[in-house]
């Protein structure tokens, strides 16, 4: 019996998001964590209701809008593992300036994002990762913009944990969440996953016959054989850590932050010194 | 009563020159007010500063000079016009001026920079004018030594006496106190009793006293010294000040904070409120607690950066699609911004809505003399953590307001959603599950009526004319009253509002039925108040007084209008 409740979900049959949800609560379970120290936030889409379908504190906010309050809620209670479980629209369309700048900040929150290539919630347009020239029901004539990627984005911008899953793979998969939940600092988890009402070309199909996992003689930590393994052609696809560097957290530099660590505790259970207030009033005389 | 000018182009430190010569005036028994005037760059341009003193309350500027400091040629050519003509304009002697200003006889020429080469530093030449200026003013020196030590470096301290006393040598008083202010500074004990800030650090004040745990915006003209302010206390106040990527990062993060127990304040102006206004809506959709400055700035879109204007009321009260609660509280002054926005913290967290500080850059930038701030009545913030087996975050209650509770706790699940949600914080379609959370939320609405604050009246209460405002104009507006009931036969009085949504009624209502003119003063072109009003009350405005050059309003200003408005 999992802590980690399930609930009916509102997704296809046959979608990449029951078994992403599935291995993010095997992943859970295998850490021990307990469902009340387990915040899981998202924005927007169809990958953004995994929180509603997971016994845990939940967020789900605005389109575009999940890793903003995510990086905010660690801060203000870093005693909450923070879980980000979104989709692709949702983290490098709409929210694409955050997610720069999610890298660049560095606090220890997980980033789950499910990516289907398309956008599914409003049925079938590009995403930022669709394949340049795919054809949609808005891009009749193909998606003209060339196709996002994330990986490398993240790797360029300072990210210290980047990885690359596929829903298919389930146990490889769990193995990566629990070790980007582990990771002390941002961690990205781009998980291909098919949509099987519009997304006829990456199928799972198409995923299974491409996927390949990194070995043991794959060097993670070197970071321009990464950003070149994140630039293989889509005819081959890496699926596993591809990039790993023990970085400094954003609660590790911000002086407020360590003061809480010191205390042992968290910045939402501090109170206001009264009498701090009222030298700062005197400093005005 | 003595007003002062100083100005110079960007970068001559006409800033720095005020600072310390309006605390010198406030130290030595003086009420002080001073309004900047700044234009948007770095280098160049033209800024100045009104630093109006005296001994009776000062609430506004005013642009009638007694005495003029001219870092360059420019400032003498745009403001001689306005310096009395027993009024003094003090200069360096290597000023280019033209014939007739030359041989202006309140022209005051010092050999400012060669003095100070000669005293060691070029930089303390506005310290000799300072030191002049007092001198003419009829202040003494006393102050300067301890005001030094606060605005410069140790090592100069000394050498920039000396430049005072140079100054202060150079030339003759001009005038005399009428009496009084020894008395006020004694009684001030030497007028260290009170304090001298602006409106955007009274808020961040504010937020300190009511527990302010997480800050976050993004730079923008005129509300970013909240954010400089707040940053230089921040790791002794234990307060996380985050620079976000854009407007809309800054509130979802301060939502983010706020739904996990920290409690959370951003800072903006109309172009950052606008990107701001989906996230306005999840805070009242989920409920979250937020409080969020605005410090306004003429618009639309880049408008006027550094200057002033009430134009975002009716954008910031319907701001965001859909209907959920929320409350707009306008400053009217320095002392305001302090105590109105630890009440927006409370309000914020009782009612679990956003509420919306409107504030505009005459108050943010204008310093003030105000008696000190009163922390008594000043609660500790945090939320409750007790445990509740069947805790339902969005249960249904009679006052529509659902207990919080902290994330991490150990027997219960915190949920905040942005679509329709049950009671437990579940997205949902069904109708009446739709119905009862609205009618949960908008109850709010009803609830804050208690907690409303009716105008403030000034002036006569048989009234003839009643003159409406709002915010910042409360400055101009009670010293136009008192003039106008001074100097005419007619009676007036005032009706200044804080509270603006919900807006309260009661006041506006009952005056405006024995009013025989109304008249709305406002920083904006539309009448955004009256609008209001109009909505709310059915009560019309006779005539209007309407400012959107990006200049505040000042009370000669606003007598000359209403007696024009008047004389209809």
């Amino acid at each position: 019996m999992s802590n980690f409740e399930t609930f009916e979900t509102a997704w296809c049959p046959g979608c990449g998001n029951h078994s992403i949800l599935e291995c993010l609560k095997t992943a859970l379970e295998e850490l021990g964590k307990n469902p009340h120290e387990v915040l899981m936030m998202a924005g927007i889409g169809q990958a953004a209701k995994t929180p509603q379908y997971i016994s845990a504190h939940t967020f789900c906010g605005l389109h575009g809008r999940s890793l903003p309050p995510a990086q905010a809620a660690k801060i203000a209670n870093s005693d909450l593992t923070v879980i980000v479980e979104t989709g692709d629209g949702d983290s490098y369309g709409e929210g694409g300036n955050h997610f720069v700048h999610a890298v660049r900040r560095n606090v220890n929150i997980t980033h789950f994002v499910h990516d289907n290539q398309i956008y599914a919630l409003t049925k079938g347009q590009a995403s930022p990762t669709t394949t340049e020239g795919q054809v949609t029901e808005v891009q009749p004539t193909g998606s003209h913009n060339s196709s996002f990627n994330p990986l490398l984005m993240a790797i360029s911008a300072g990210a210290g944990f980047v990885a690359r899953a596929f829903s298919g793979e389930k146990e490889h998969l769990v193995e990566i969440m629990k070790k980007a939940i582990l990771y002390d600092g941002y961690a990205l988890v781009d998980i291909y996953q098919p949509c099987v009402s519009f997304n006829k070309i990456n199928t799972f199909a198409y995923y299974k016959q491409r996927v390949y996992k990194l070995g043991d003689d794959y060097n993670r930590f070197d970071k321009i054989g990464a950003m070149q393994k994140a630039m293989e052609p889509d005819s081959k696809i890496p699926i596993g850590i591809i990039y790993e560097e023990k970085k400094t957290t954003f609660h590790q530099k911000n002086e407020v932050l360590t003061n809480c660590a010191k205390s042992g505790v968290s910045l939402a259970r501090t109170k206001q010194d009264l009498s701090l207030v009222q030298r700062y009033i005197d400093e005005l005389r | 009563m003595y007003n002062l000018l100083i100005g110079g182009a960007a970068g001559q430190g006409v800033d720095t020159l005020t600072a310390m010569l309006e605390r010198i005036l406030k130290r030595a028994g003086n009420n002080v007010f001073t309004y900047r005037d700044l234009m948007s760059r770095i280098r160049g341009g033209h800024n100045f500063s009104l630093i109006r003193f005296g001994v009776r309350d000062i609430a506004s500027h005013s642009y009638v000079l007694d005495g003029m400091i001219a870092l360059n040629e420019e400032t003498i050519e745009l403001h001689k016009d306005k310096v009395k003509s027993n009024g003094f304009i003090l200069c360096d002697s290597k000023l280019i001026l033209p014939e007739a200003d030359a041989a202006d006889p309140r022209l005051i020429k010092l050999p400012l920079s060669d003095t100070a080469k000669e005293l060691g530093n070029a930089v303390v030449a506005g310290s000799i004018a300072l030191g002049a200026a007092l001198k003419l003013m009829g202040e003494g020196l006393e102050q300067c030594a301890d005001v030094l030590a606060l605005s410069v470096k140790s090592e100069f301290v000394g050498l920039n006496l000396k430049a005072f006393e140079a100054g202060f040598g150079a030339v003759e008083v001009r005038f005399a106190h009428g009496g009084g202010r020894a008395a006020a500074a004694a009684a001030d004990a030497g007028g260290i009793g009170r304090i001298l800030l602006n409106g955007n650090k009274a808020i961040a004040l504010g937020a300190l006293a009511a527990g302010l745990k997480f800050y976050s915006a993004y730079p923008m003209s005129p509300s970013t010294s909240i954010m400089e302010y707040l940053s230089s206390k921040m790791i002794e106040s234990g307060v996380v000040v985050e620079q976000a990527e854009d407007e809309i990062a800054a509130i979802n993060m301060a939502i983010g904070a706020s739904y996990a127990g920290a409690t959370a304040m951003i800072g903006t102006s109309g172009g950052g409120f606008c990107l701001m206004v989906e996230a306005l809506g999840l805070s009242g959709m989920a409920e979250i607690p937020l409080v969020i400055v605005n410090v306004q700035r003429p618009g639309p879109t880049t408008g006027l950066p550094t200057r002033t204007e009430q134009s975002d009321l009716k954008f910031v009260v319907s701001a965001s699609q859909g209907e959920f609660p929320r409350m707009v509280i306008a400053v009217k002054n320095q002392e305001d911004c302090f105590y109105q926005t630890i009440r927006a913290f409370t309000i914020a967290e009782k009612y679990q809505i956003p509420v919306i500080i409107l504030s505009d850059q005459y108050v943010g930038d204008s310093t003030a003399t105000l008696n000190s701030f009163d922390l008594s009545g000043v609660s500790q913030s945090g939320l409750n953590e007790s445990c509740e087996p069947e805790y339902l975050r969005y249960r249904y209650s009679d006052d529509g307001v659902s207990p919080r509770k902290l994330p991490g706790n150990q027997c219960c699940f915190v949920t905040a959603d942005s679509d329709e949600h049950d009671e437990h914080g579940m997205i949902t379609e069904s109708a009446d599950v739709r119905v009862r959370m609205m009618d949960k939320r908008m109850k709010k609405l009803e609830l804050l009526q208690k907690e409303l604050q009716e105008p403030e009246f000034l002036g006569d209460k048989d009234f003839e004319t009643l003159l409406i405002g709002w915010g910042s104009t409360w400055g101009p507006i009670s010293e136009a009253i008192t003039l106008l009931n001074s100097n005419s036969g007619m009676k007036f009085g005032a009706l200044v509002f804080g509270d603006v949504f919900p807006l309260p009624t009661e006041k506006i209502t009952q005056m405006a039925a024995r009013a025989k003119r109304i008249i709305n003063i406002e920083q904006n072109a539309t009448g955004q108040l009256a609008g209001l009003i109009r909505e709310y009350t059915g009560v019309q405005m006779t005539g209007s007084v309407l400012k959107y050059d990006g200049r505040q309003i000042c009370a000669d200003e606003i007598v000359a209008a209403i007696n024009k408005e008047v004389g209809k």
